[in-house]
Order: C-alpha cells, then sequence, then structure tokens
C-alpha cells in the first residue's frame, strides 16, 4: 500500500465478501423453492428470497466498485485520495441503507414496504431488480455522488492514466444511468423501454469500463508489462464494448411491443458483443505471457485469468446462443436467460470483484506483496470450486431451459408452465447440489482469509530474461 | 498488438466509436419512444375510465412485487407462469381473469409442497384494476405475437 488513503477501501471488501455470502445463502433458498416449493412459505416467499439474492448482488459488486476505485485511483493518481473521510462515511450511509433495506424485504410484506417509505410520492418500486424503496434509490444517488466527487477531484488533482479515466467514465455511466430508474410510465412498453437504460447499459455497458479499468490496473502490476501496451489493449477493448453494446440494447426489444427493425438492430450488434470479451483473454492471458516479474499473488494472477475466460463462456458464448431475433423467439424468459444470466454475472464481475479483492486485500492488511502460501493455496481452491460449480449451474440451467423452451413452446401439444416445471425438476436438483458445492467453495475462500497470516512472505522476483 | 496502431489511435476510436454509437441509438430511441406513444392500445390509457383502471392496476402489480415470481412479455422470474398473455389464455374474458385472481390470493394452506402464491389482502376494487392492466398488456401488440404459444 502506497497511500494512507487507500486504506478507506478495506471496509468496503469486508462488506461487498458478507454480502457475498448473504447473496449465495438466498440463491440456494430459491433453489430449493424452484423443487419443495413451500419451504420457508409464508415466512420467505420466493420473490422475496430472489430480491435479496439479486439485490444483495447488486449492492455487493458497487460496493466492490467503490473499494476498487478507492484503492485504486490514488495509486494511479500518485497522490492521496481528496477526502477519506467522506469515503468512509458513505461507506456507513451505503452500508445502514442496504441493510434496512434488506430488513425491510424479510421483515413487512412489499406492499406494506412501499407504503411505509412513502412509494406514492415518487413511485419508483416493483421492477426487476430495481425494487428498492424509492428513499433508498436516492440514498443510491447521494453515495454516488459523493463517491464520484471524491474520485475525480483525486484523478483532477493527480497524474491522469487510461485506467483511472477509463475507470472514471465507466463510474459516470453508473450514476447517470441509474436516474432512469427514477422514470415509471404508465404506458408499459415504455416503462420497459427505459427500465434496460439502467439493467442492459450497466452490464451490458458501463460496468464492462469498470472491468477493463480494474482487470487492467491489476495486469499491470502482476506482470509488469509496460503500461502503454495494456493501456492501449483497454482502449480497444472497451471501444469494441460500446460500439457493440450500445445499440446491442435492441436484443431486449424484440417481443416487448416496441418495432420490429430492433430485431435487426439487436441481434446484429449484439451478435458482436462477445468480441469484447474474446479479445480480453486473448489480452489478459498474452500479458502474464510476456510478464516481466513473478509476482508472488499467484492467487490474484489466476482470477485475472479466471475472469477473462469466464467473462467471454458466460457474457460472450452463452448471451450469444440466444441473442439472434429467430432463436431469441423460443428462448425469452426461460431458463436458457437464467442460465446466461449466473455465468455471465459471476464471470465477468463477481470475478473481477474477487480478483481486486485478491491483489489489494494482502496489502492493505500490510503485507509486503501477497497472502502466505498456505491461505493463497485455499483461496485457489475456492477459486475452482466456485468456477467449476458455476459451470455446472449453467449448464444444468440450460438443459433445463432447453426442455422447457420444447415442452412448453416449440412441441405439437405446449404445455402450461407449471406442468413443464414438474417435468424439468431433475435439473433444478442438480442445480441446488452444485449451488452447495458453489457455497462450500464460497466458505473456503473466507477461510483464506484468516489461514497463516504469520507466515512469512516471498518478495516480488524478475521473471528470466527470455520469459 | 501491431504497432501500426498507437494508443492515441485506440483512445479516439474509443470516444469516435462510442459518441457515433450512442447517438445513432439515441435516434432510434425518438422513433421508438413516439412509435410506442401513439400505439392504438396505450390509448386506452387516456380513456377517463379505463386509464384510470390501468394505472390502479399497474400500481398494484408494481407494488406486490408481481414480478418477483412471474414474467410480463418474458421479463420478470421464471418461477411462476407468464401473465403478459395470461388473459388470452384463459378465454379472454375479465370475468374468468378476476375469478382466477381472487382464487389465487386466497389459496388456503395445502399441505402440498408445491409452488403457492403468496396471499395478497386486495379489494374487490383493486382485483378488478388489476385484471385491467394485465387485459391492457395482453392487448399490446408485440412482433410475431409473441409468446409463441398460449401457455406463454
Amino acid at each position: 500500500m502506497k497511500y494512507k488513503s487507500q486504506a478507506v477501501a478495506k471496509p468496503y471488501f469486508i462488506a461487498a465478501i458478507a454480502l457475498f455470502v448473504a447473496q449465495i445463502l438466498f440463491g440456494l433458498i430459491m433453489g430449493l423453492q424452484y423443487v419443495v416449493g413451500d419451504f420457508l412459505f409464508p415466512e420467505i416467499p420466493f420473490n422475496v428470497a430472489r430480491m435479496v439474492h439479486t439485490n444483495a448482488l447488486i449492492v455487493w459488486l458497487l460496493m466492490a466498485f467503490m473499494g476498487a476505485a478507492y484503492y485504486l485511483i490514488p495509486e494511479e493518481s500518485e497522490t492521496e485520495l481528496a477526502m477519506p473521510w467522506l469515503a468512509t462515511l458513505m461507506f456507513w450511509i451505503f452500508l445502514i441503507a442496504a441493510g434496512l433495506t434488506v430488513a425491510g424485504y424479510l421483515l413487512v410484506p412489499y406492499a406494506e414496504l412501499a407504503k411505509m417509505t412513502m412509494n406514492d410520492l415518487l413511485p419508483t418500486m416493483g421492477r426487476e431488480f430495481l425494487e428498492q424503496p424509492t428513499v433508498t434509490k436516492l440514498g443510491i444517488v447521494v453515495v454516488a455522488l459523493a463517491f464520484l466527487a471524491n474520485i475525480g477531484i483525486t484523478i483532477l488533482k493527480g497524474r491522469k492514466t487510461a485506467v483511472s479515466l477509463v475507470l472514471l467514465i465507466g463510474l459516470l455511466g453508473l450514476a447517470v444511468f441509474f436516474l432512469f430508474s427514477f422514470y415509471l410510465p404508465d404506458n408499459v412498453v415504455l416503462d420497459k423501454y427505459y427500465w434496460w437504460w439502467v439493467v442492459h447499459l450497466w452490464v451490458e455497458g458501463v460496468w464492462e469500463l469498470i472491468l477493463g479499468a480494474i482487470l487492467a490496473f491489476v495486469l499491470i502490476r502482476v506482470t509488469g508489462v509496460d503500461r502503454e501496451v495494456i493501456e492501449k489493449w483497454l482502449y480497444v477493448i472497451i471501444a469494441m464494448t460500446l460500439i457493440t453494446g450500445i445499440v446491442g440494447t435492441g436484443h431486449h426489444y424484440y417481443w416487448i411491443g416496441t418495432p420490429e427493425y430492433w430485431q435487426w438492430w439487436g441481434s446484429i450488434f449484439s451478435a458482436m458483443e462477445p468480441i469484447p470479451f474474446f479479445m480480453m483473454t486473448v489480452f489478459a492471458f498474452n500479458m502474464v505471457n510476456k510478464r516481466r516479474r513473478n509476482h508472488p499473488n499467484k492467487a490474484a494472477t489466476l482470477w485475472a485469468l479466471g475472469t477473462a475466460v469466464m467473462a467471454f463462456l458466460g457474457a460472450g458464448v452463452w448471451g450469444f446462443l440466444h441473442t439472434l431475433a429467430p432463436v431469441n423467439y423460443y428462448t425469452h424468459g426461460t431458463q436458457i436467460t437464467a442460465a446466461h444470466g449466473h455465468m455471465a454475472f459471476y464471470g465477468a464481475y463477481v470475478m473481477i470483484s474477487l480478483t481486486i479483492i485478491s491483489y489489494a486485500m494482502p496489502l492493505l492488511r500490510g503485507r509486503e506483496a501477497a497472502n502466505p502460501a498456505r491461505s493463497q493455496v485455499l483461496e485457489m481452491w475456492s477459486f475452482w470450486l466456485m468456477t467449476v460449480s458455476m459451470v455446472f449451474i449453467t449448464l444444468f440451467l440450460t438443459g433445463a431451459g432447453i426442455l422447457q423452451v420444447y415442452l412448453q413452446r416449440y412441441s405439437d401439444n405446449p404445455m402450461p408452465f407449471l406442468a413443464v416445471q414438474e417435468k424439468i425438476s431433475l435439473f433444478y436438483w442438480l442445480r441446488e447440489i452444485t449451488g452447495v458445492v458453489f457455497l462450500i467453495g464460497l466458505i473456503l475462500y473466507v477461510a483464506s482469509f484468516f489461514v497463516g497470516q504469520r507466515d512469512p512472505e516471498k518478495a516480488v522476483e524478475a521473471a528470466p530474461a527470455e520469459a | 498488438m501491431s504497432q501500426i496502431l498507437t494508443k492515441e489511435m485506440a483512445r479516439n476510436i474509443f470516444y469516435g466509436g462510442s459518441l457515433f454509437f450512442f447517438l445513432l441509438f439515441l435516434a432510434l430511441t425518438y422513433q421508438t419512444h413516439a412509435d410506442i406513444s401513439k400505439g392504438d392500445r396505450h390509448q386506452l390509457l387516456d380513456d377517463p375510465q379505463v386509464g384510470e383502471q390501468i394505472r390502479l392496476g399497474k400500481k398494484i402489480w408494481e407494488e406486490n412485487d408481481c414480478i418477483g415470481c412471474h414474467t410480463l412479455l418474458g421479463e420478470g422470474a421464471y418461477f411462476a407462469p407468464e401473465l403478459g398473455n395470461v388473459y388470452v389464455r384463459l378465454g379472454s374474458n375479465i370475468d374468468t381473469l378476476k375469478a382466477r385472481i381472487k382464487g389465487l390470493i386466497n389459496m388456503p394452506a395445502t399441505g402440498v409442497p408445491t409452488r403457492r402464491m403468496p396471499r395478497f389482502p386486495l379489494t374487490d376494487e383493486q382485483v378488478d384494476a388489476l385484471a385491467q392492466f394485465l387485459k391492457y398488456v395482453s392487448e399490446i401488440k408485440t412482433n410475431r405475437n409473441w409468446p409463441p404459444t398460449k401457455q406463454g
């Protein structure tokens, strides 16, 4: 850790991991409800578990992104963070707001929560992923503004690198597009149209800039490859991301009452969305092969490479599978979508968060470069357990989705939704069992923070000249 | 990567390309927004009586987090049936739809471990509004009349 103020990142990372655990526990509850329909009913109905599962994910990823920015911006800018106290204050506001919101989901019926938080004044509740009470949304805006001011001023007064500029553009975009969560027209088609301006333009747009910037930062640090080379790659990758991804939003506009031409725009542009992810994979492996030093943090390097591969598979390949309009006609809103969503979120955003945490946490905890070997071994076990089980979760959901499409939409005698769900329950059981393996991986991950912290550590060494 | 492409060129491709395609997206949005707003089914929203009911129905839909289990035109959760075409699935009869809603939101405990709908204490007036909202959604003209079958 080169700058004292980088320390503000630490609570963000810890809270992120805690919420990650909560997310997975509620995921397992939902997974069981898929096969044992009345599990925890009526105490935790499916929709409540789902809100906690998805909202915890969003909040912990935002926590990790903010922690990443607070950690890497001072180093990139070569100056202390402008207002470290503000970062700490915002952490507590964000954490308490998130905690109260989750408590609200769990303790009172959603309609009651809407009433208590006066949703009538400015209705924004009740849309997928944007279920938070309006007051929570306003809180998110305040936290985001304070965060952006802090980061922006730090960048302005210090060195300006491509990594920090790209990160700032990504974070600015994140804040701007979130404002569309306050727009709730009566016309259902318009409502859906602009809902995607938050959801798609986040995860298939500006978040990829954040991902790219964090990946570039970690690769510069662990490989020692010249910054000029890495930053050029970064620009090319994110250029392709936005060139394909913005108009690629059209792949959500096929069947919701929007004009027919979106089938062309959406199919053509979103079919190209895997390209930047593929480039990211090539980029990460190239940089590690051309490394000029052997960084002792092997786990962080593994997470970085894993991000590149899994983001390509989950977002790129599994996205492409059902993005063309004629295919999507059958797959839209089935378990195929769920399969893609799981691997894409894990591969791209969970793994990049764990990459920066893996790189930064040892330094934030006062070590020179990396965790001791015992801790890293455990962390790498958790990497493989979580990653492999996510691959299988995705495969099982894909199997369920293919059968669902066939039985409900494709065969000569389409069956009702619930009858189909019954027929494909085997796949849901397999998914749930694999989910337990994921949880074991996550427990090992948390345990890795408590292992061998007093062991001596290895220093960074130069790679052999030929490497 | 090729030496011909400098970092500055890559940066310019990023700024220029992103700006160009964002402006293209805005232009398409402008056209779509106008198109959606004048869609014939949405004229219903201007009707003094039905429009008010649809608005209330949409509010009930949102404030009970229906999207947390169901899909609406394929978007939402995949735990419970698609409701974007439920009006058509039930024979395009508003009274059947109302009766079905009333039955489902007051389901007694059965002791069978199947998926169940939570109880929602809605008044008759609110059920009417919800039914009008679902009827309105099912009459939205979707491309190729999505969903592919009545089953959603």
